[in-house]
C-alpha cells in the first residue's frame, strides 16, 4: 500500500517539477539567455541534467520497485536473510557513478576553461571596456573608452563584446545579468573580469546576488542593449547632458543609499576605477586580482 | 557599569518580537511553575541536569534540537509569509533590518542548533550500545559539552529580546559582519554562541572518537562494527579536524572586531575572501559532520527492516571514509564566482563531483539490501524510502552546482537553497526522524504511535517538496537568495505554493507533539519488554529497554558484524555473545554538576562580552577557572554497584527473552 502512495507522490513531484521548469523557461532567468555565455551555460545545465537523470530516474523507481515487491506479504519474493555480497555488482555500483562523474568530470574542465570569466568572447568586434564599482546599494557604470558613466542603468551595445572589470567601495556583492549568463563577486580592493555579450537588442534585468545589507533587494540595474548605431547616439547624448564624475562626487555617491535614480556622467576622471580598487588595497597587500 | 546595556536595547517598538517574548516568557513561565509546584526540581537535578549517563545526555541533545525546531521554525515560516506577500512593489510585514535578522538567525539556529543537537545526540545515544560499551570515553565532559551548546541556545535566543541578532546571514561574510558595516552587537551574538557551542561540539567531537577507537566490547574489531558506527567515527572526526577552524576563523574576526585587528577588514592588509575560504574549509566538513550519521541511521534501518545485513558492508565503509577525506577538498566550490581562474575552478568542480561516486555507491548498495528482503513497513522505512527518493534528486541538483559554469548562474539563487534544503531536510533531517522513531523504544521502552509517525512522515515528505521544487524553478527564473522583497508578479504564485509546503511541514512538526503525547498516555499498552521491538542486528538490542544505567552487566562476547541477529538464529553463537554470566559489581561516574556550571559560567562570559560588561566577563572568567579547579580536586568520581545489584537487575530481563 504505502510503496503505491510513495511512487503517485513521486509522479506528483516530477509533473510539478516539469511544469516549474516549463514556466522557468519562459521567464527571464537563466533558462532564457540571449547571449552566447548564457547559451553555453544552458547548454551544459541542460546536458549534465539528461546524464544525471539517466541514472537517477532509473534508482528512484528501482528503490520503489524492490520496496513493493519485496514487501513483508509478499509470499511471491523470495527472501535470501543471508545475501549481503556480490562482487559483480559490487563492481557496477562503483562503475555506474565512476562513469557519470568522469563524464560530467569533463565537462566541467573543459566548461570551466571555455567559459571563464576573464576570457575573452570570439568576436569580430572590439570589445566594449565597461568598469563596474558596486557601491551601497547601487551600481556604478563607467565606460572608459568613451569618457562616460552611468548609475543603475547599463546600456551597451547588442553583438559587441564587453569586457567588464569589477570592484567594490564598501561589501561583497555579486554582479548578475541572468540572461547574459555568468555572474562574478565584486570584492573591495580587487578587480574582478567578466565577458559577456548580448545578441540582441532588449532589457535585461540586472542585479546583485550577493547579500549586502539592507538595501541588498532593491540593489537592481537594468541592461538596455541598443543597436550600435544607438549606442553612439546614447554615448554622444549622455556627453552633451554633462556632469562629472569625479572623486568628490564618487565619494558621495559611495554613500549608503537606497535610494534608485539612473543618472548619467557626461565625463569622467581618468584611472578612477583604478584608483577605487587602490584606496581599499592596503599597504602589504598590493597586488590586485587580475 | 553596563557596558554597551541599556533599556534601549530591548525593541519595545517591534510588536512582533515583543509578543514573541512575552509569549515564551509565559510559556517558560508556566513550565518553571509546574515543575516548582509539583516539586520535580531535585528529580531534574538528579536525574538529568547533573546526569553523566551518555543515554540521558543524548535524549536532552534531542530535546534542545526539537525545541531550537520550533524556533527556527518560526523564522522559516515568517520568511516565507513575507515573501507570499512582497511581491511587485509592496514591501511585505517586515522590514529589511527584521528580515536580514530572520534569515541569518534561522540558517544559524537550523545548523548549529538543531541539525547539530540531533545529530550530536543520535550519536550519544547509540553508540556505546551498539559498541558494547557502559558510557562513553570521557562521561563528565560529554556534560560538559551538551551544557556549552546549550549555552549557545540561550544567547542566539536571547538576542531575540534583549539587542538584536546578526544581519550578516549565517556565515557571516565580512566586510559585512565588521564593525564598520555592522556595528551592532548582532554579530557578537552570533559569534560568541558560536564560539561556546563550537567548543561543546568539538569536545563532543573528541570525546565520541576516543569512545569508538578506544572502547568497544571485547571481540568487536573495526571490522565488526555496525555501519552507523563507522558513519559516527568519520563524523566525529571530521569535527575534531573542522571545528578548531571554525573556532580560529570567529577568533580572528573577534579580534577584528575588538580589538581593531585587520584580517578580514577592507583595509590595512585585511582580505575578506580569506574568512570566505577558511570558513568554508570548516563549512563543507561540516555538511558530511550532519549527513553521515544520517547514511548510518539510513543504514541500520534498512538492513533491520529488510531483515537482511547490509549489502556490501566494506564497500560502505570505504565510501565513508573516502567521503571524510574528500570532503576537505572541495570547500571553493562556494564560490566559483570569485573569479580564482578556470583551473582552480575545475579541479574543485571535479573534487566535488568525485564525492557524488561514493554517495553513489551508498544509495546502491540500500537498493540492494532492500532487494532480497522481508520489508516491513514501520515509521522507520518509511523515513528511508522518502529519503532515498529526495537525497537522490538533492545530490543531482548539486553535482550540477559543482560544474562551474553550471554555478556562474545558478550560485546564490534559491536554486541552490532548494539543493541545500533538499540534503539537509530530505537527507539529515529524515535520518534524525528515522533515528528518532528507531531508538524511542530504547530510550523509553515503550513505542511511539506509528500511525501518527505516518502522518509526520507525509507532512515532511510532501511539505518538502511543495516548499522546494518552486524554490528550484525560481531560482531557474533568475530569483535570489535573501531578498525581502521583489518586483517580478511570475514569482508570487510559486512563492505562496512555497508556503503552502512550510505551512504542511508545520503540520508534521505539530503531530510530531501529538505523537509524543499520544505515545506517552499509551505507554502501557505499548510496552517494550523484550528489548528488541523490531527484531533487531546490533548490540543495542540485546538489553532491556530502557538499558539499566551501566548499559551492559556483562560484556558481550563479540565474533562478527550483526552479532545479535546471528545470536538469535543460533544458541551456540548466543552462547558466545552472552559470555558466562559471572557478575561483578560495576563503577559507574557518579551524578556531577561540573558541565552545568561550566556552561553557566560561560553564559555569563559570552553575555558580558557580547555587551562589553568587562567586570562581569572577569567573574565569568573566574567562575570556569573555579570550576575547573572544582573538578579538577574531586575524588567521588564513581558509585559502586555490587554484583547481586547486578545480577538482580539483569536477571529481571530474562535471558530466553533474548533467545525469544
Amino acid at each position: 500500500m504505502t510503496p503505491i502512495k510513495l511512487g503517485r507522490l513521486s509522479r506528483h513531484a516530477w509533473t510539478c517539477a516539469l511544469v516549474c521548469l516549463t514556466l522557468a523557461s519562459c521567464s527571464e532567468g537563466p533558462l532564457d539567455p540571449h547571449g552566447p555565455v548564457g547559451k553555453a551555460e544552458r547548454l551544459i545545465l541542460l546536458d549534465a541534467t539528461a546524464i544525471m537523470l539517466a541514472v537517477g530516474v532509473p534508482v528512484i523507481l528501482l528503490t520503489f520497485c524492490f520496496a513493493w515487491w519485496f514487501r513483508s506479504g509478499n509470499s511471491r519474493a523470495r527472501y535470501r536473510p543471508e545475501w549481503a555480497y556480490s562482487g559483480r555488482i559490487e563492481m557496477i555500483v562503483w562503475s555506474i557513478p565512476t562513469l557519470v562523474i568522469l563524464f560530467l568530470g569533463g565537462i566541467a574542465w573543459i566548461g570551466s576553461h571555455d567559459l571563464d570569466p576573464p576570457a575573452a568572447l570570439k568576436s569580430s568586434a572590439a570589445p566594449l571596456e565597461v568598469q563596474v564599482v558596486s557601491v551601497d546599494w547601487r551600481w556604478i557604470f563607467i565606460y572608459p573608452q568613451q569618457g562616460i558613466a552611468s548609475v543603475d542603468r547599463l546600456t551597451v551595445p547588442a553583438g559587441v563584446p564587453i569586457h567588464f572589470r569589477l570592484t567594490s567601495t564598501s561589501v561583497m556583492n555579486s554582479f548578475f545579468i541572468p540572461q547574459l549568463g555568468s555572474q562574478i563577486y565584486t570584492m573591495p580592493g580587487m578587480a574582478t573580469q567578466l565577458n559577456l555579450l548580448a545578441d540582441h537588442p532588449g532589457a535585461y534585468p540586472g542585479l546583485s546576488s550577493q547579500f549586502s545589507g539592507d538595501g541588498f533587494s532593491d540593489m537592481r540595474f537594468d541592461v538596455a542593449a541598443v543597436a550600435a548605431a544607438d549606442f553612439q547616439s546614447w554615448v554622444e547624448t549622455t556627453h552633451a547632458a554633462g556632469g562629472v564624475l569625479d572623486h568628490p562626487t564618487f565619494e558621495q555617491l559611495a554613500r549608503p543609499s537606497s535610494e534608485h535614480a539612473v543618472r548619467t556622467y557626461g565625463e569622467v576622471t581618468t584611472g578612477l576605477f583604478d584608483s577605487i580598487v587602490a584606496a581599499h588595497v592596503g599597504m602589504t597587500h598590493a597586488t590586485a586580482q587580475e | 557599569m553596563l557596558g554597551r546595556l541599556t533599556w534601549a536595547a530591548i525593541p519595545f517598538d517591534v510588536p512582533i518580537v515583543m509578543t514573541t517574548a512575552a509569549t515564551i516568557g509565559v510559556v517558560l513561565g508556566a513550565v518553571l511553575l509546574l515543575v516548582t509546584v509539583k516539586g520535580w526540581w531535585p528529580y531534574l537535578w538528579r536525574e538529568w541536569i547533573t546526569s553523566v549517563d551518555h543515554k540521558r545526555i543524548g535524549v536532552m541533545y534531542m530535546i534542545l534540537g526539537l525545541l531550537m525546531l520550533v524556533r527556527g521554525f518560526a523564522d522559516a515560516l515568517m520568511m516565507r509569509t513575507q515573501l507570499a506577500l512582497a511581491a511587485n512593489g509592496t514591501m511585505g510585514y517586515l522590514p529589511p533590518e527584521h528580515y536580514d535578522q530572520i534569515f541569518s538567525a534561522h540558517g544559524t539556529i537550523m545548523i548549529f542548533f538543531v541539525a547539530m543537537p540531533f545529530v550530536i545526540g543520535l550519536m550519544n545515544f547509540a553508540l556505546p550500545l551498539q559498541l558494547g560499551v557502559r558510557d562513553v570515553a570521557f562521561p563528565v565532559l560529554n556534560s560538559v559539552s551538551f551544557w556549552l551548546t546549550a549555552a549557545g541556545v540561550l544567547l542566539v535566543n536571547l538576542s531575540l529580546v534583549v539587542g538584536e541578532f546578526s544581519r550578516a546571514g549565517w556565515l557571516a561574510y565580512p566586510p559585512l559582519s565588521e564593525l564598520a558595516y555592522s556595528p551592532g552587537v548582532g554579530v557578537d551574538y552570533y559569534l560568541w554562541a558560536l564560539q561556546i557551542s563550537g567548543m561543546g561540539t568539538l569536545l563532543s567531537g573528541i570525546n565520541l572518537t576516543t569512545t569508538i577507537l578506544k572502547l568497544r566490547a571485547p571481540g568487536m574489531g573495526y571490522g565488526r562494527m555496525p555501519v552507523f558506527c563507522w558513519t559516527a567515527l568519520a563524523s566525529n572526526l571530521l569535527i575534531v579536524a573542522a571545528f578548531p577552524i571554525l573556532t580560529a576563523t570567529f577568533a580572528m574576526l573577534l579580534l577584528d572586531r575588538y580589538c581593531g585587528f585587520h584580517f578580514f577588514t577592507n583595509e590595512l592588509g585585511g582580505n575578506p575572501m580569506m574568512y570566505v575560504n577558511l570558513i568554508w574549509i570548516w563549512g563543507h566538513p561540516e555538511v558530511y559532520i550532519l549527513i553521515l550519521p544520517a547514511f548510518g541511521v539510513f543504514s541500520e534501518v534498512i538492513a533491520t527492516f529488510s531483515g537482511k545485513p547490509l549489502f556490501g558492508y566494506r564497500s560502505m565503509v570505504m565510501a565513508t571514509m573516502a567521503i571524510c577525506v574528500l570532503s576537505f577538498l572541495v570547500w571553493l566550490h562556494h564560490f566559483f564566482t570569485m573569479g580564482a581562474g578556470a583551473d582552480v575552478n575545475g579541479f574543485f568542480g571535479i573534487a566535488t563531483m568525485i564525492i557524488a561516486v561514493p554517495t553513489g555507491v551508498k544509495i546502491f548498495n540500500w537498493l540492494f539490501t532492500l532487494y532480497g528482503g522481508k520489508i516491513r513497513f514501520t515509521v522507520p522505512i518509511y523515513w528511508a524510502l522518502g529519503f532515498m527518493a529526495t537525497f537522490v534528486i538533492g545530490g543531482m541538483t548539486g553535482v550540477l552546482m559543482a560544474i562551474p559554469p553550471a554555478d556562474f548562474v545558478l550560485h546564490n539563487s534559491l536554486f541552490l537553497i532548494a539543493h541545500f534544503h533538499n540534503v539537509i531536510i530530505g537527507g539529515v533531517v529524515f535520518g534524525v526522524m528515522a533515528g528518532y522513531s528507531y531508538w524511542f523504544p530504547k530510550a523509553f521502552g515503550f513505542k511511539l504511535n506509528e500511525t501518527l509517525g505516518k502522518a509526520v512522515f507525509w507532512c515532511w515528505c510532501i511539505g518538502f517538496y511543495l516548499a522546494f521544487v518552486p524554490l528550484y524553478a525560481l531560482g531557474l527564473m533568475g530569483a535570489t537568495r535573501r531578498m525581502q522583497h521583489y518586483t517580478d508578479p511570475q514569482w508570487q504564485p510559486l512563492m505562496q505554493v512555497a508556503l503552502v509546503g512550510a505551512l504542511l511541514i508545520f503540520c508534521g512538526i505539530i503531530l510530531t507533539a501529538v505523537q509524543l503525547a499520544v505515545s506517552i498516555r499509551a505507554r502501557h499498552r505499548n510496552r517494550d519488554l523484550t528489548g528488541d521491538p523490531w527484531n533487531g542486528r546490533t548490540l543495542e538490542w540485546s538489553i532491556s529497554s530502557p538499558p539499566p544505567v551501566w548499559n551492559f552487566a556483562l560484556l558481550p562476547q563479540v565474533a562478527r558484524t550483526d552479532a545479535f541477529w546471528a545470536a538469535k538464529q543460533n544458541p551456540q553463537e548466543m552462547t558466545r555473545l552472552m559470555g558466562q554470566r559471572n557478575y561483578e559489581s560495576l563503577h559507574i561516574p557518579r551524578n556531577n554538576p561540573t558541565g552545568f556550571f561550566v556552561a553557566f559560567f560561560a553564559f555569563i562570559l559570552g553575555f558580558a562580552l557580547i555587551w562589553r560588561i568587562w567586570w562581569l566577563a572577569v567573574v565569568g572568567l573566574i567562575g570556569l577557572l573555579a570550576v575547573g579547579l572544582m573538578q579538577a580536586w574531586r575524588t567521588d568520581g564513581e558509585m559502586q554497584f555490587t554484583a547481586d545489584e547486578v545480577a538482580a537487575a539483569d536477571r529481571t530481563y530474562p535471558l530466553e527473552a533474548r533467545a525469544a
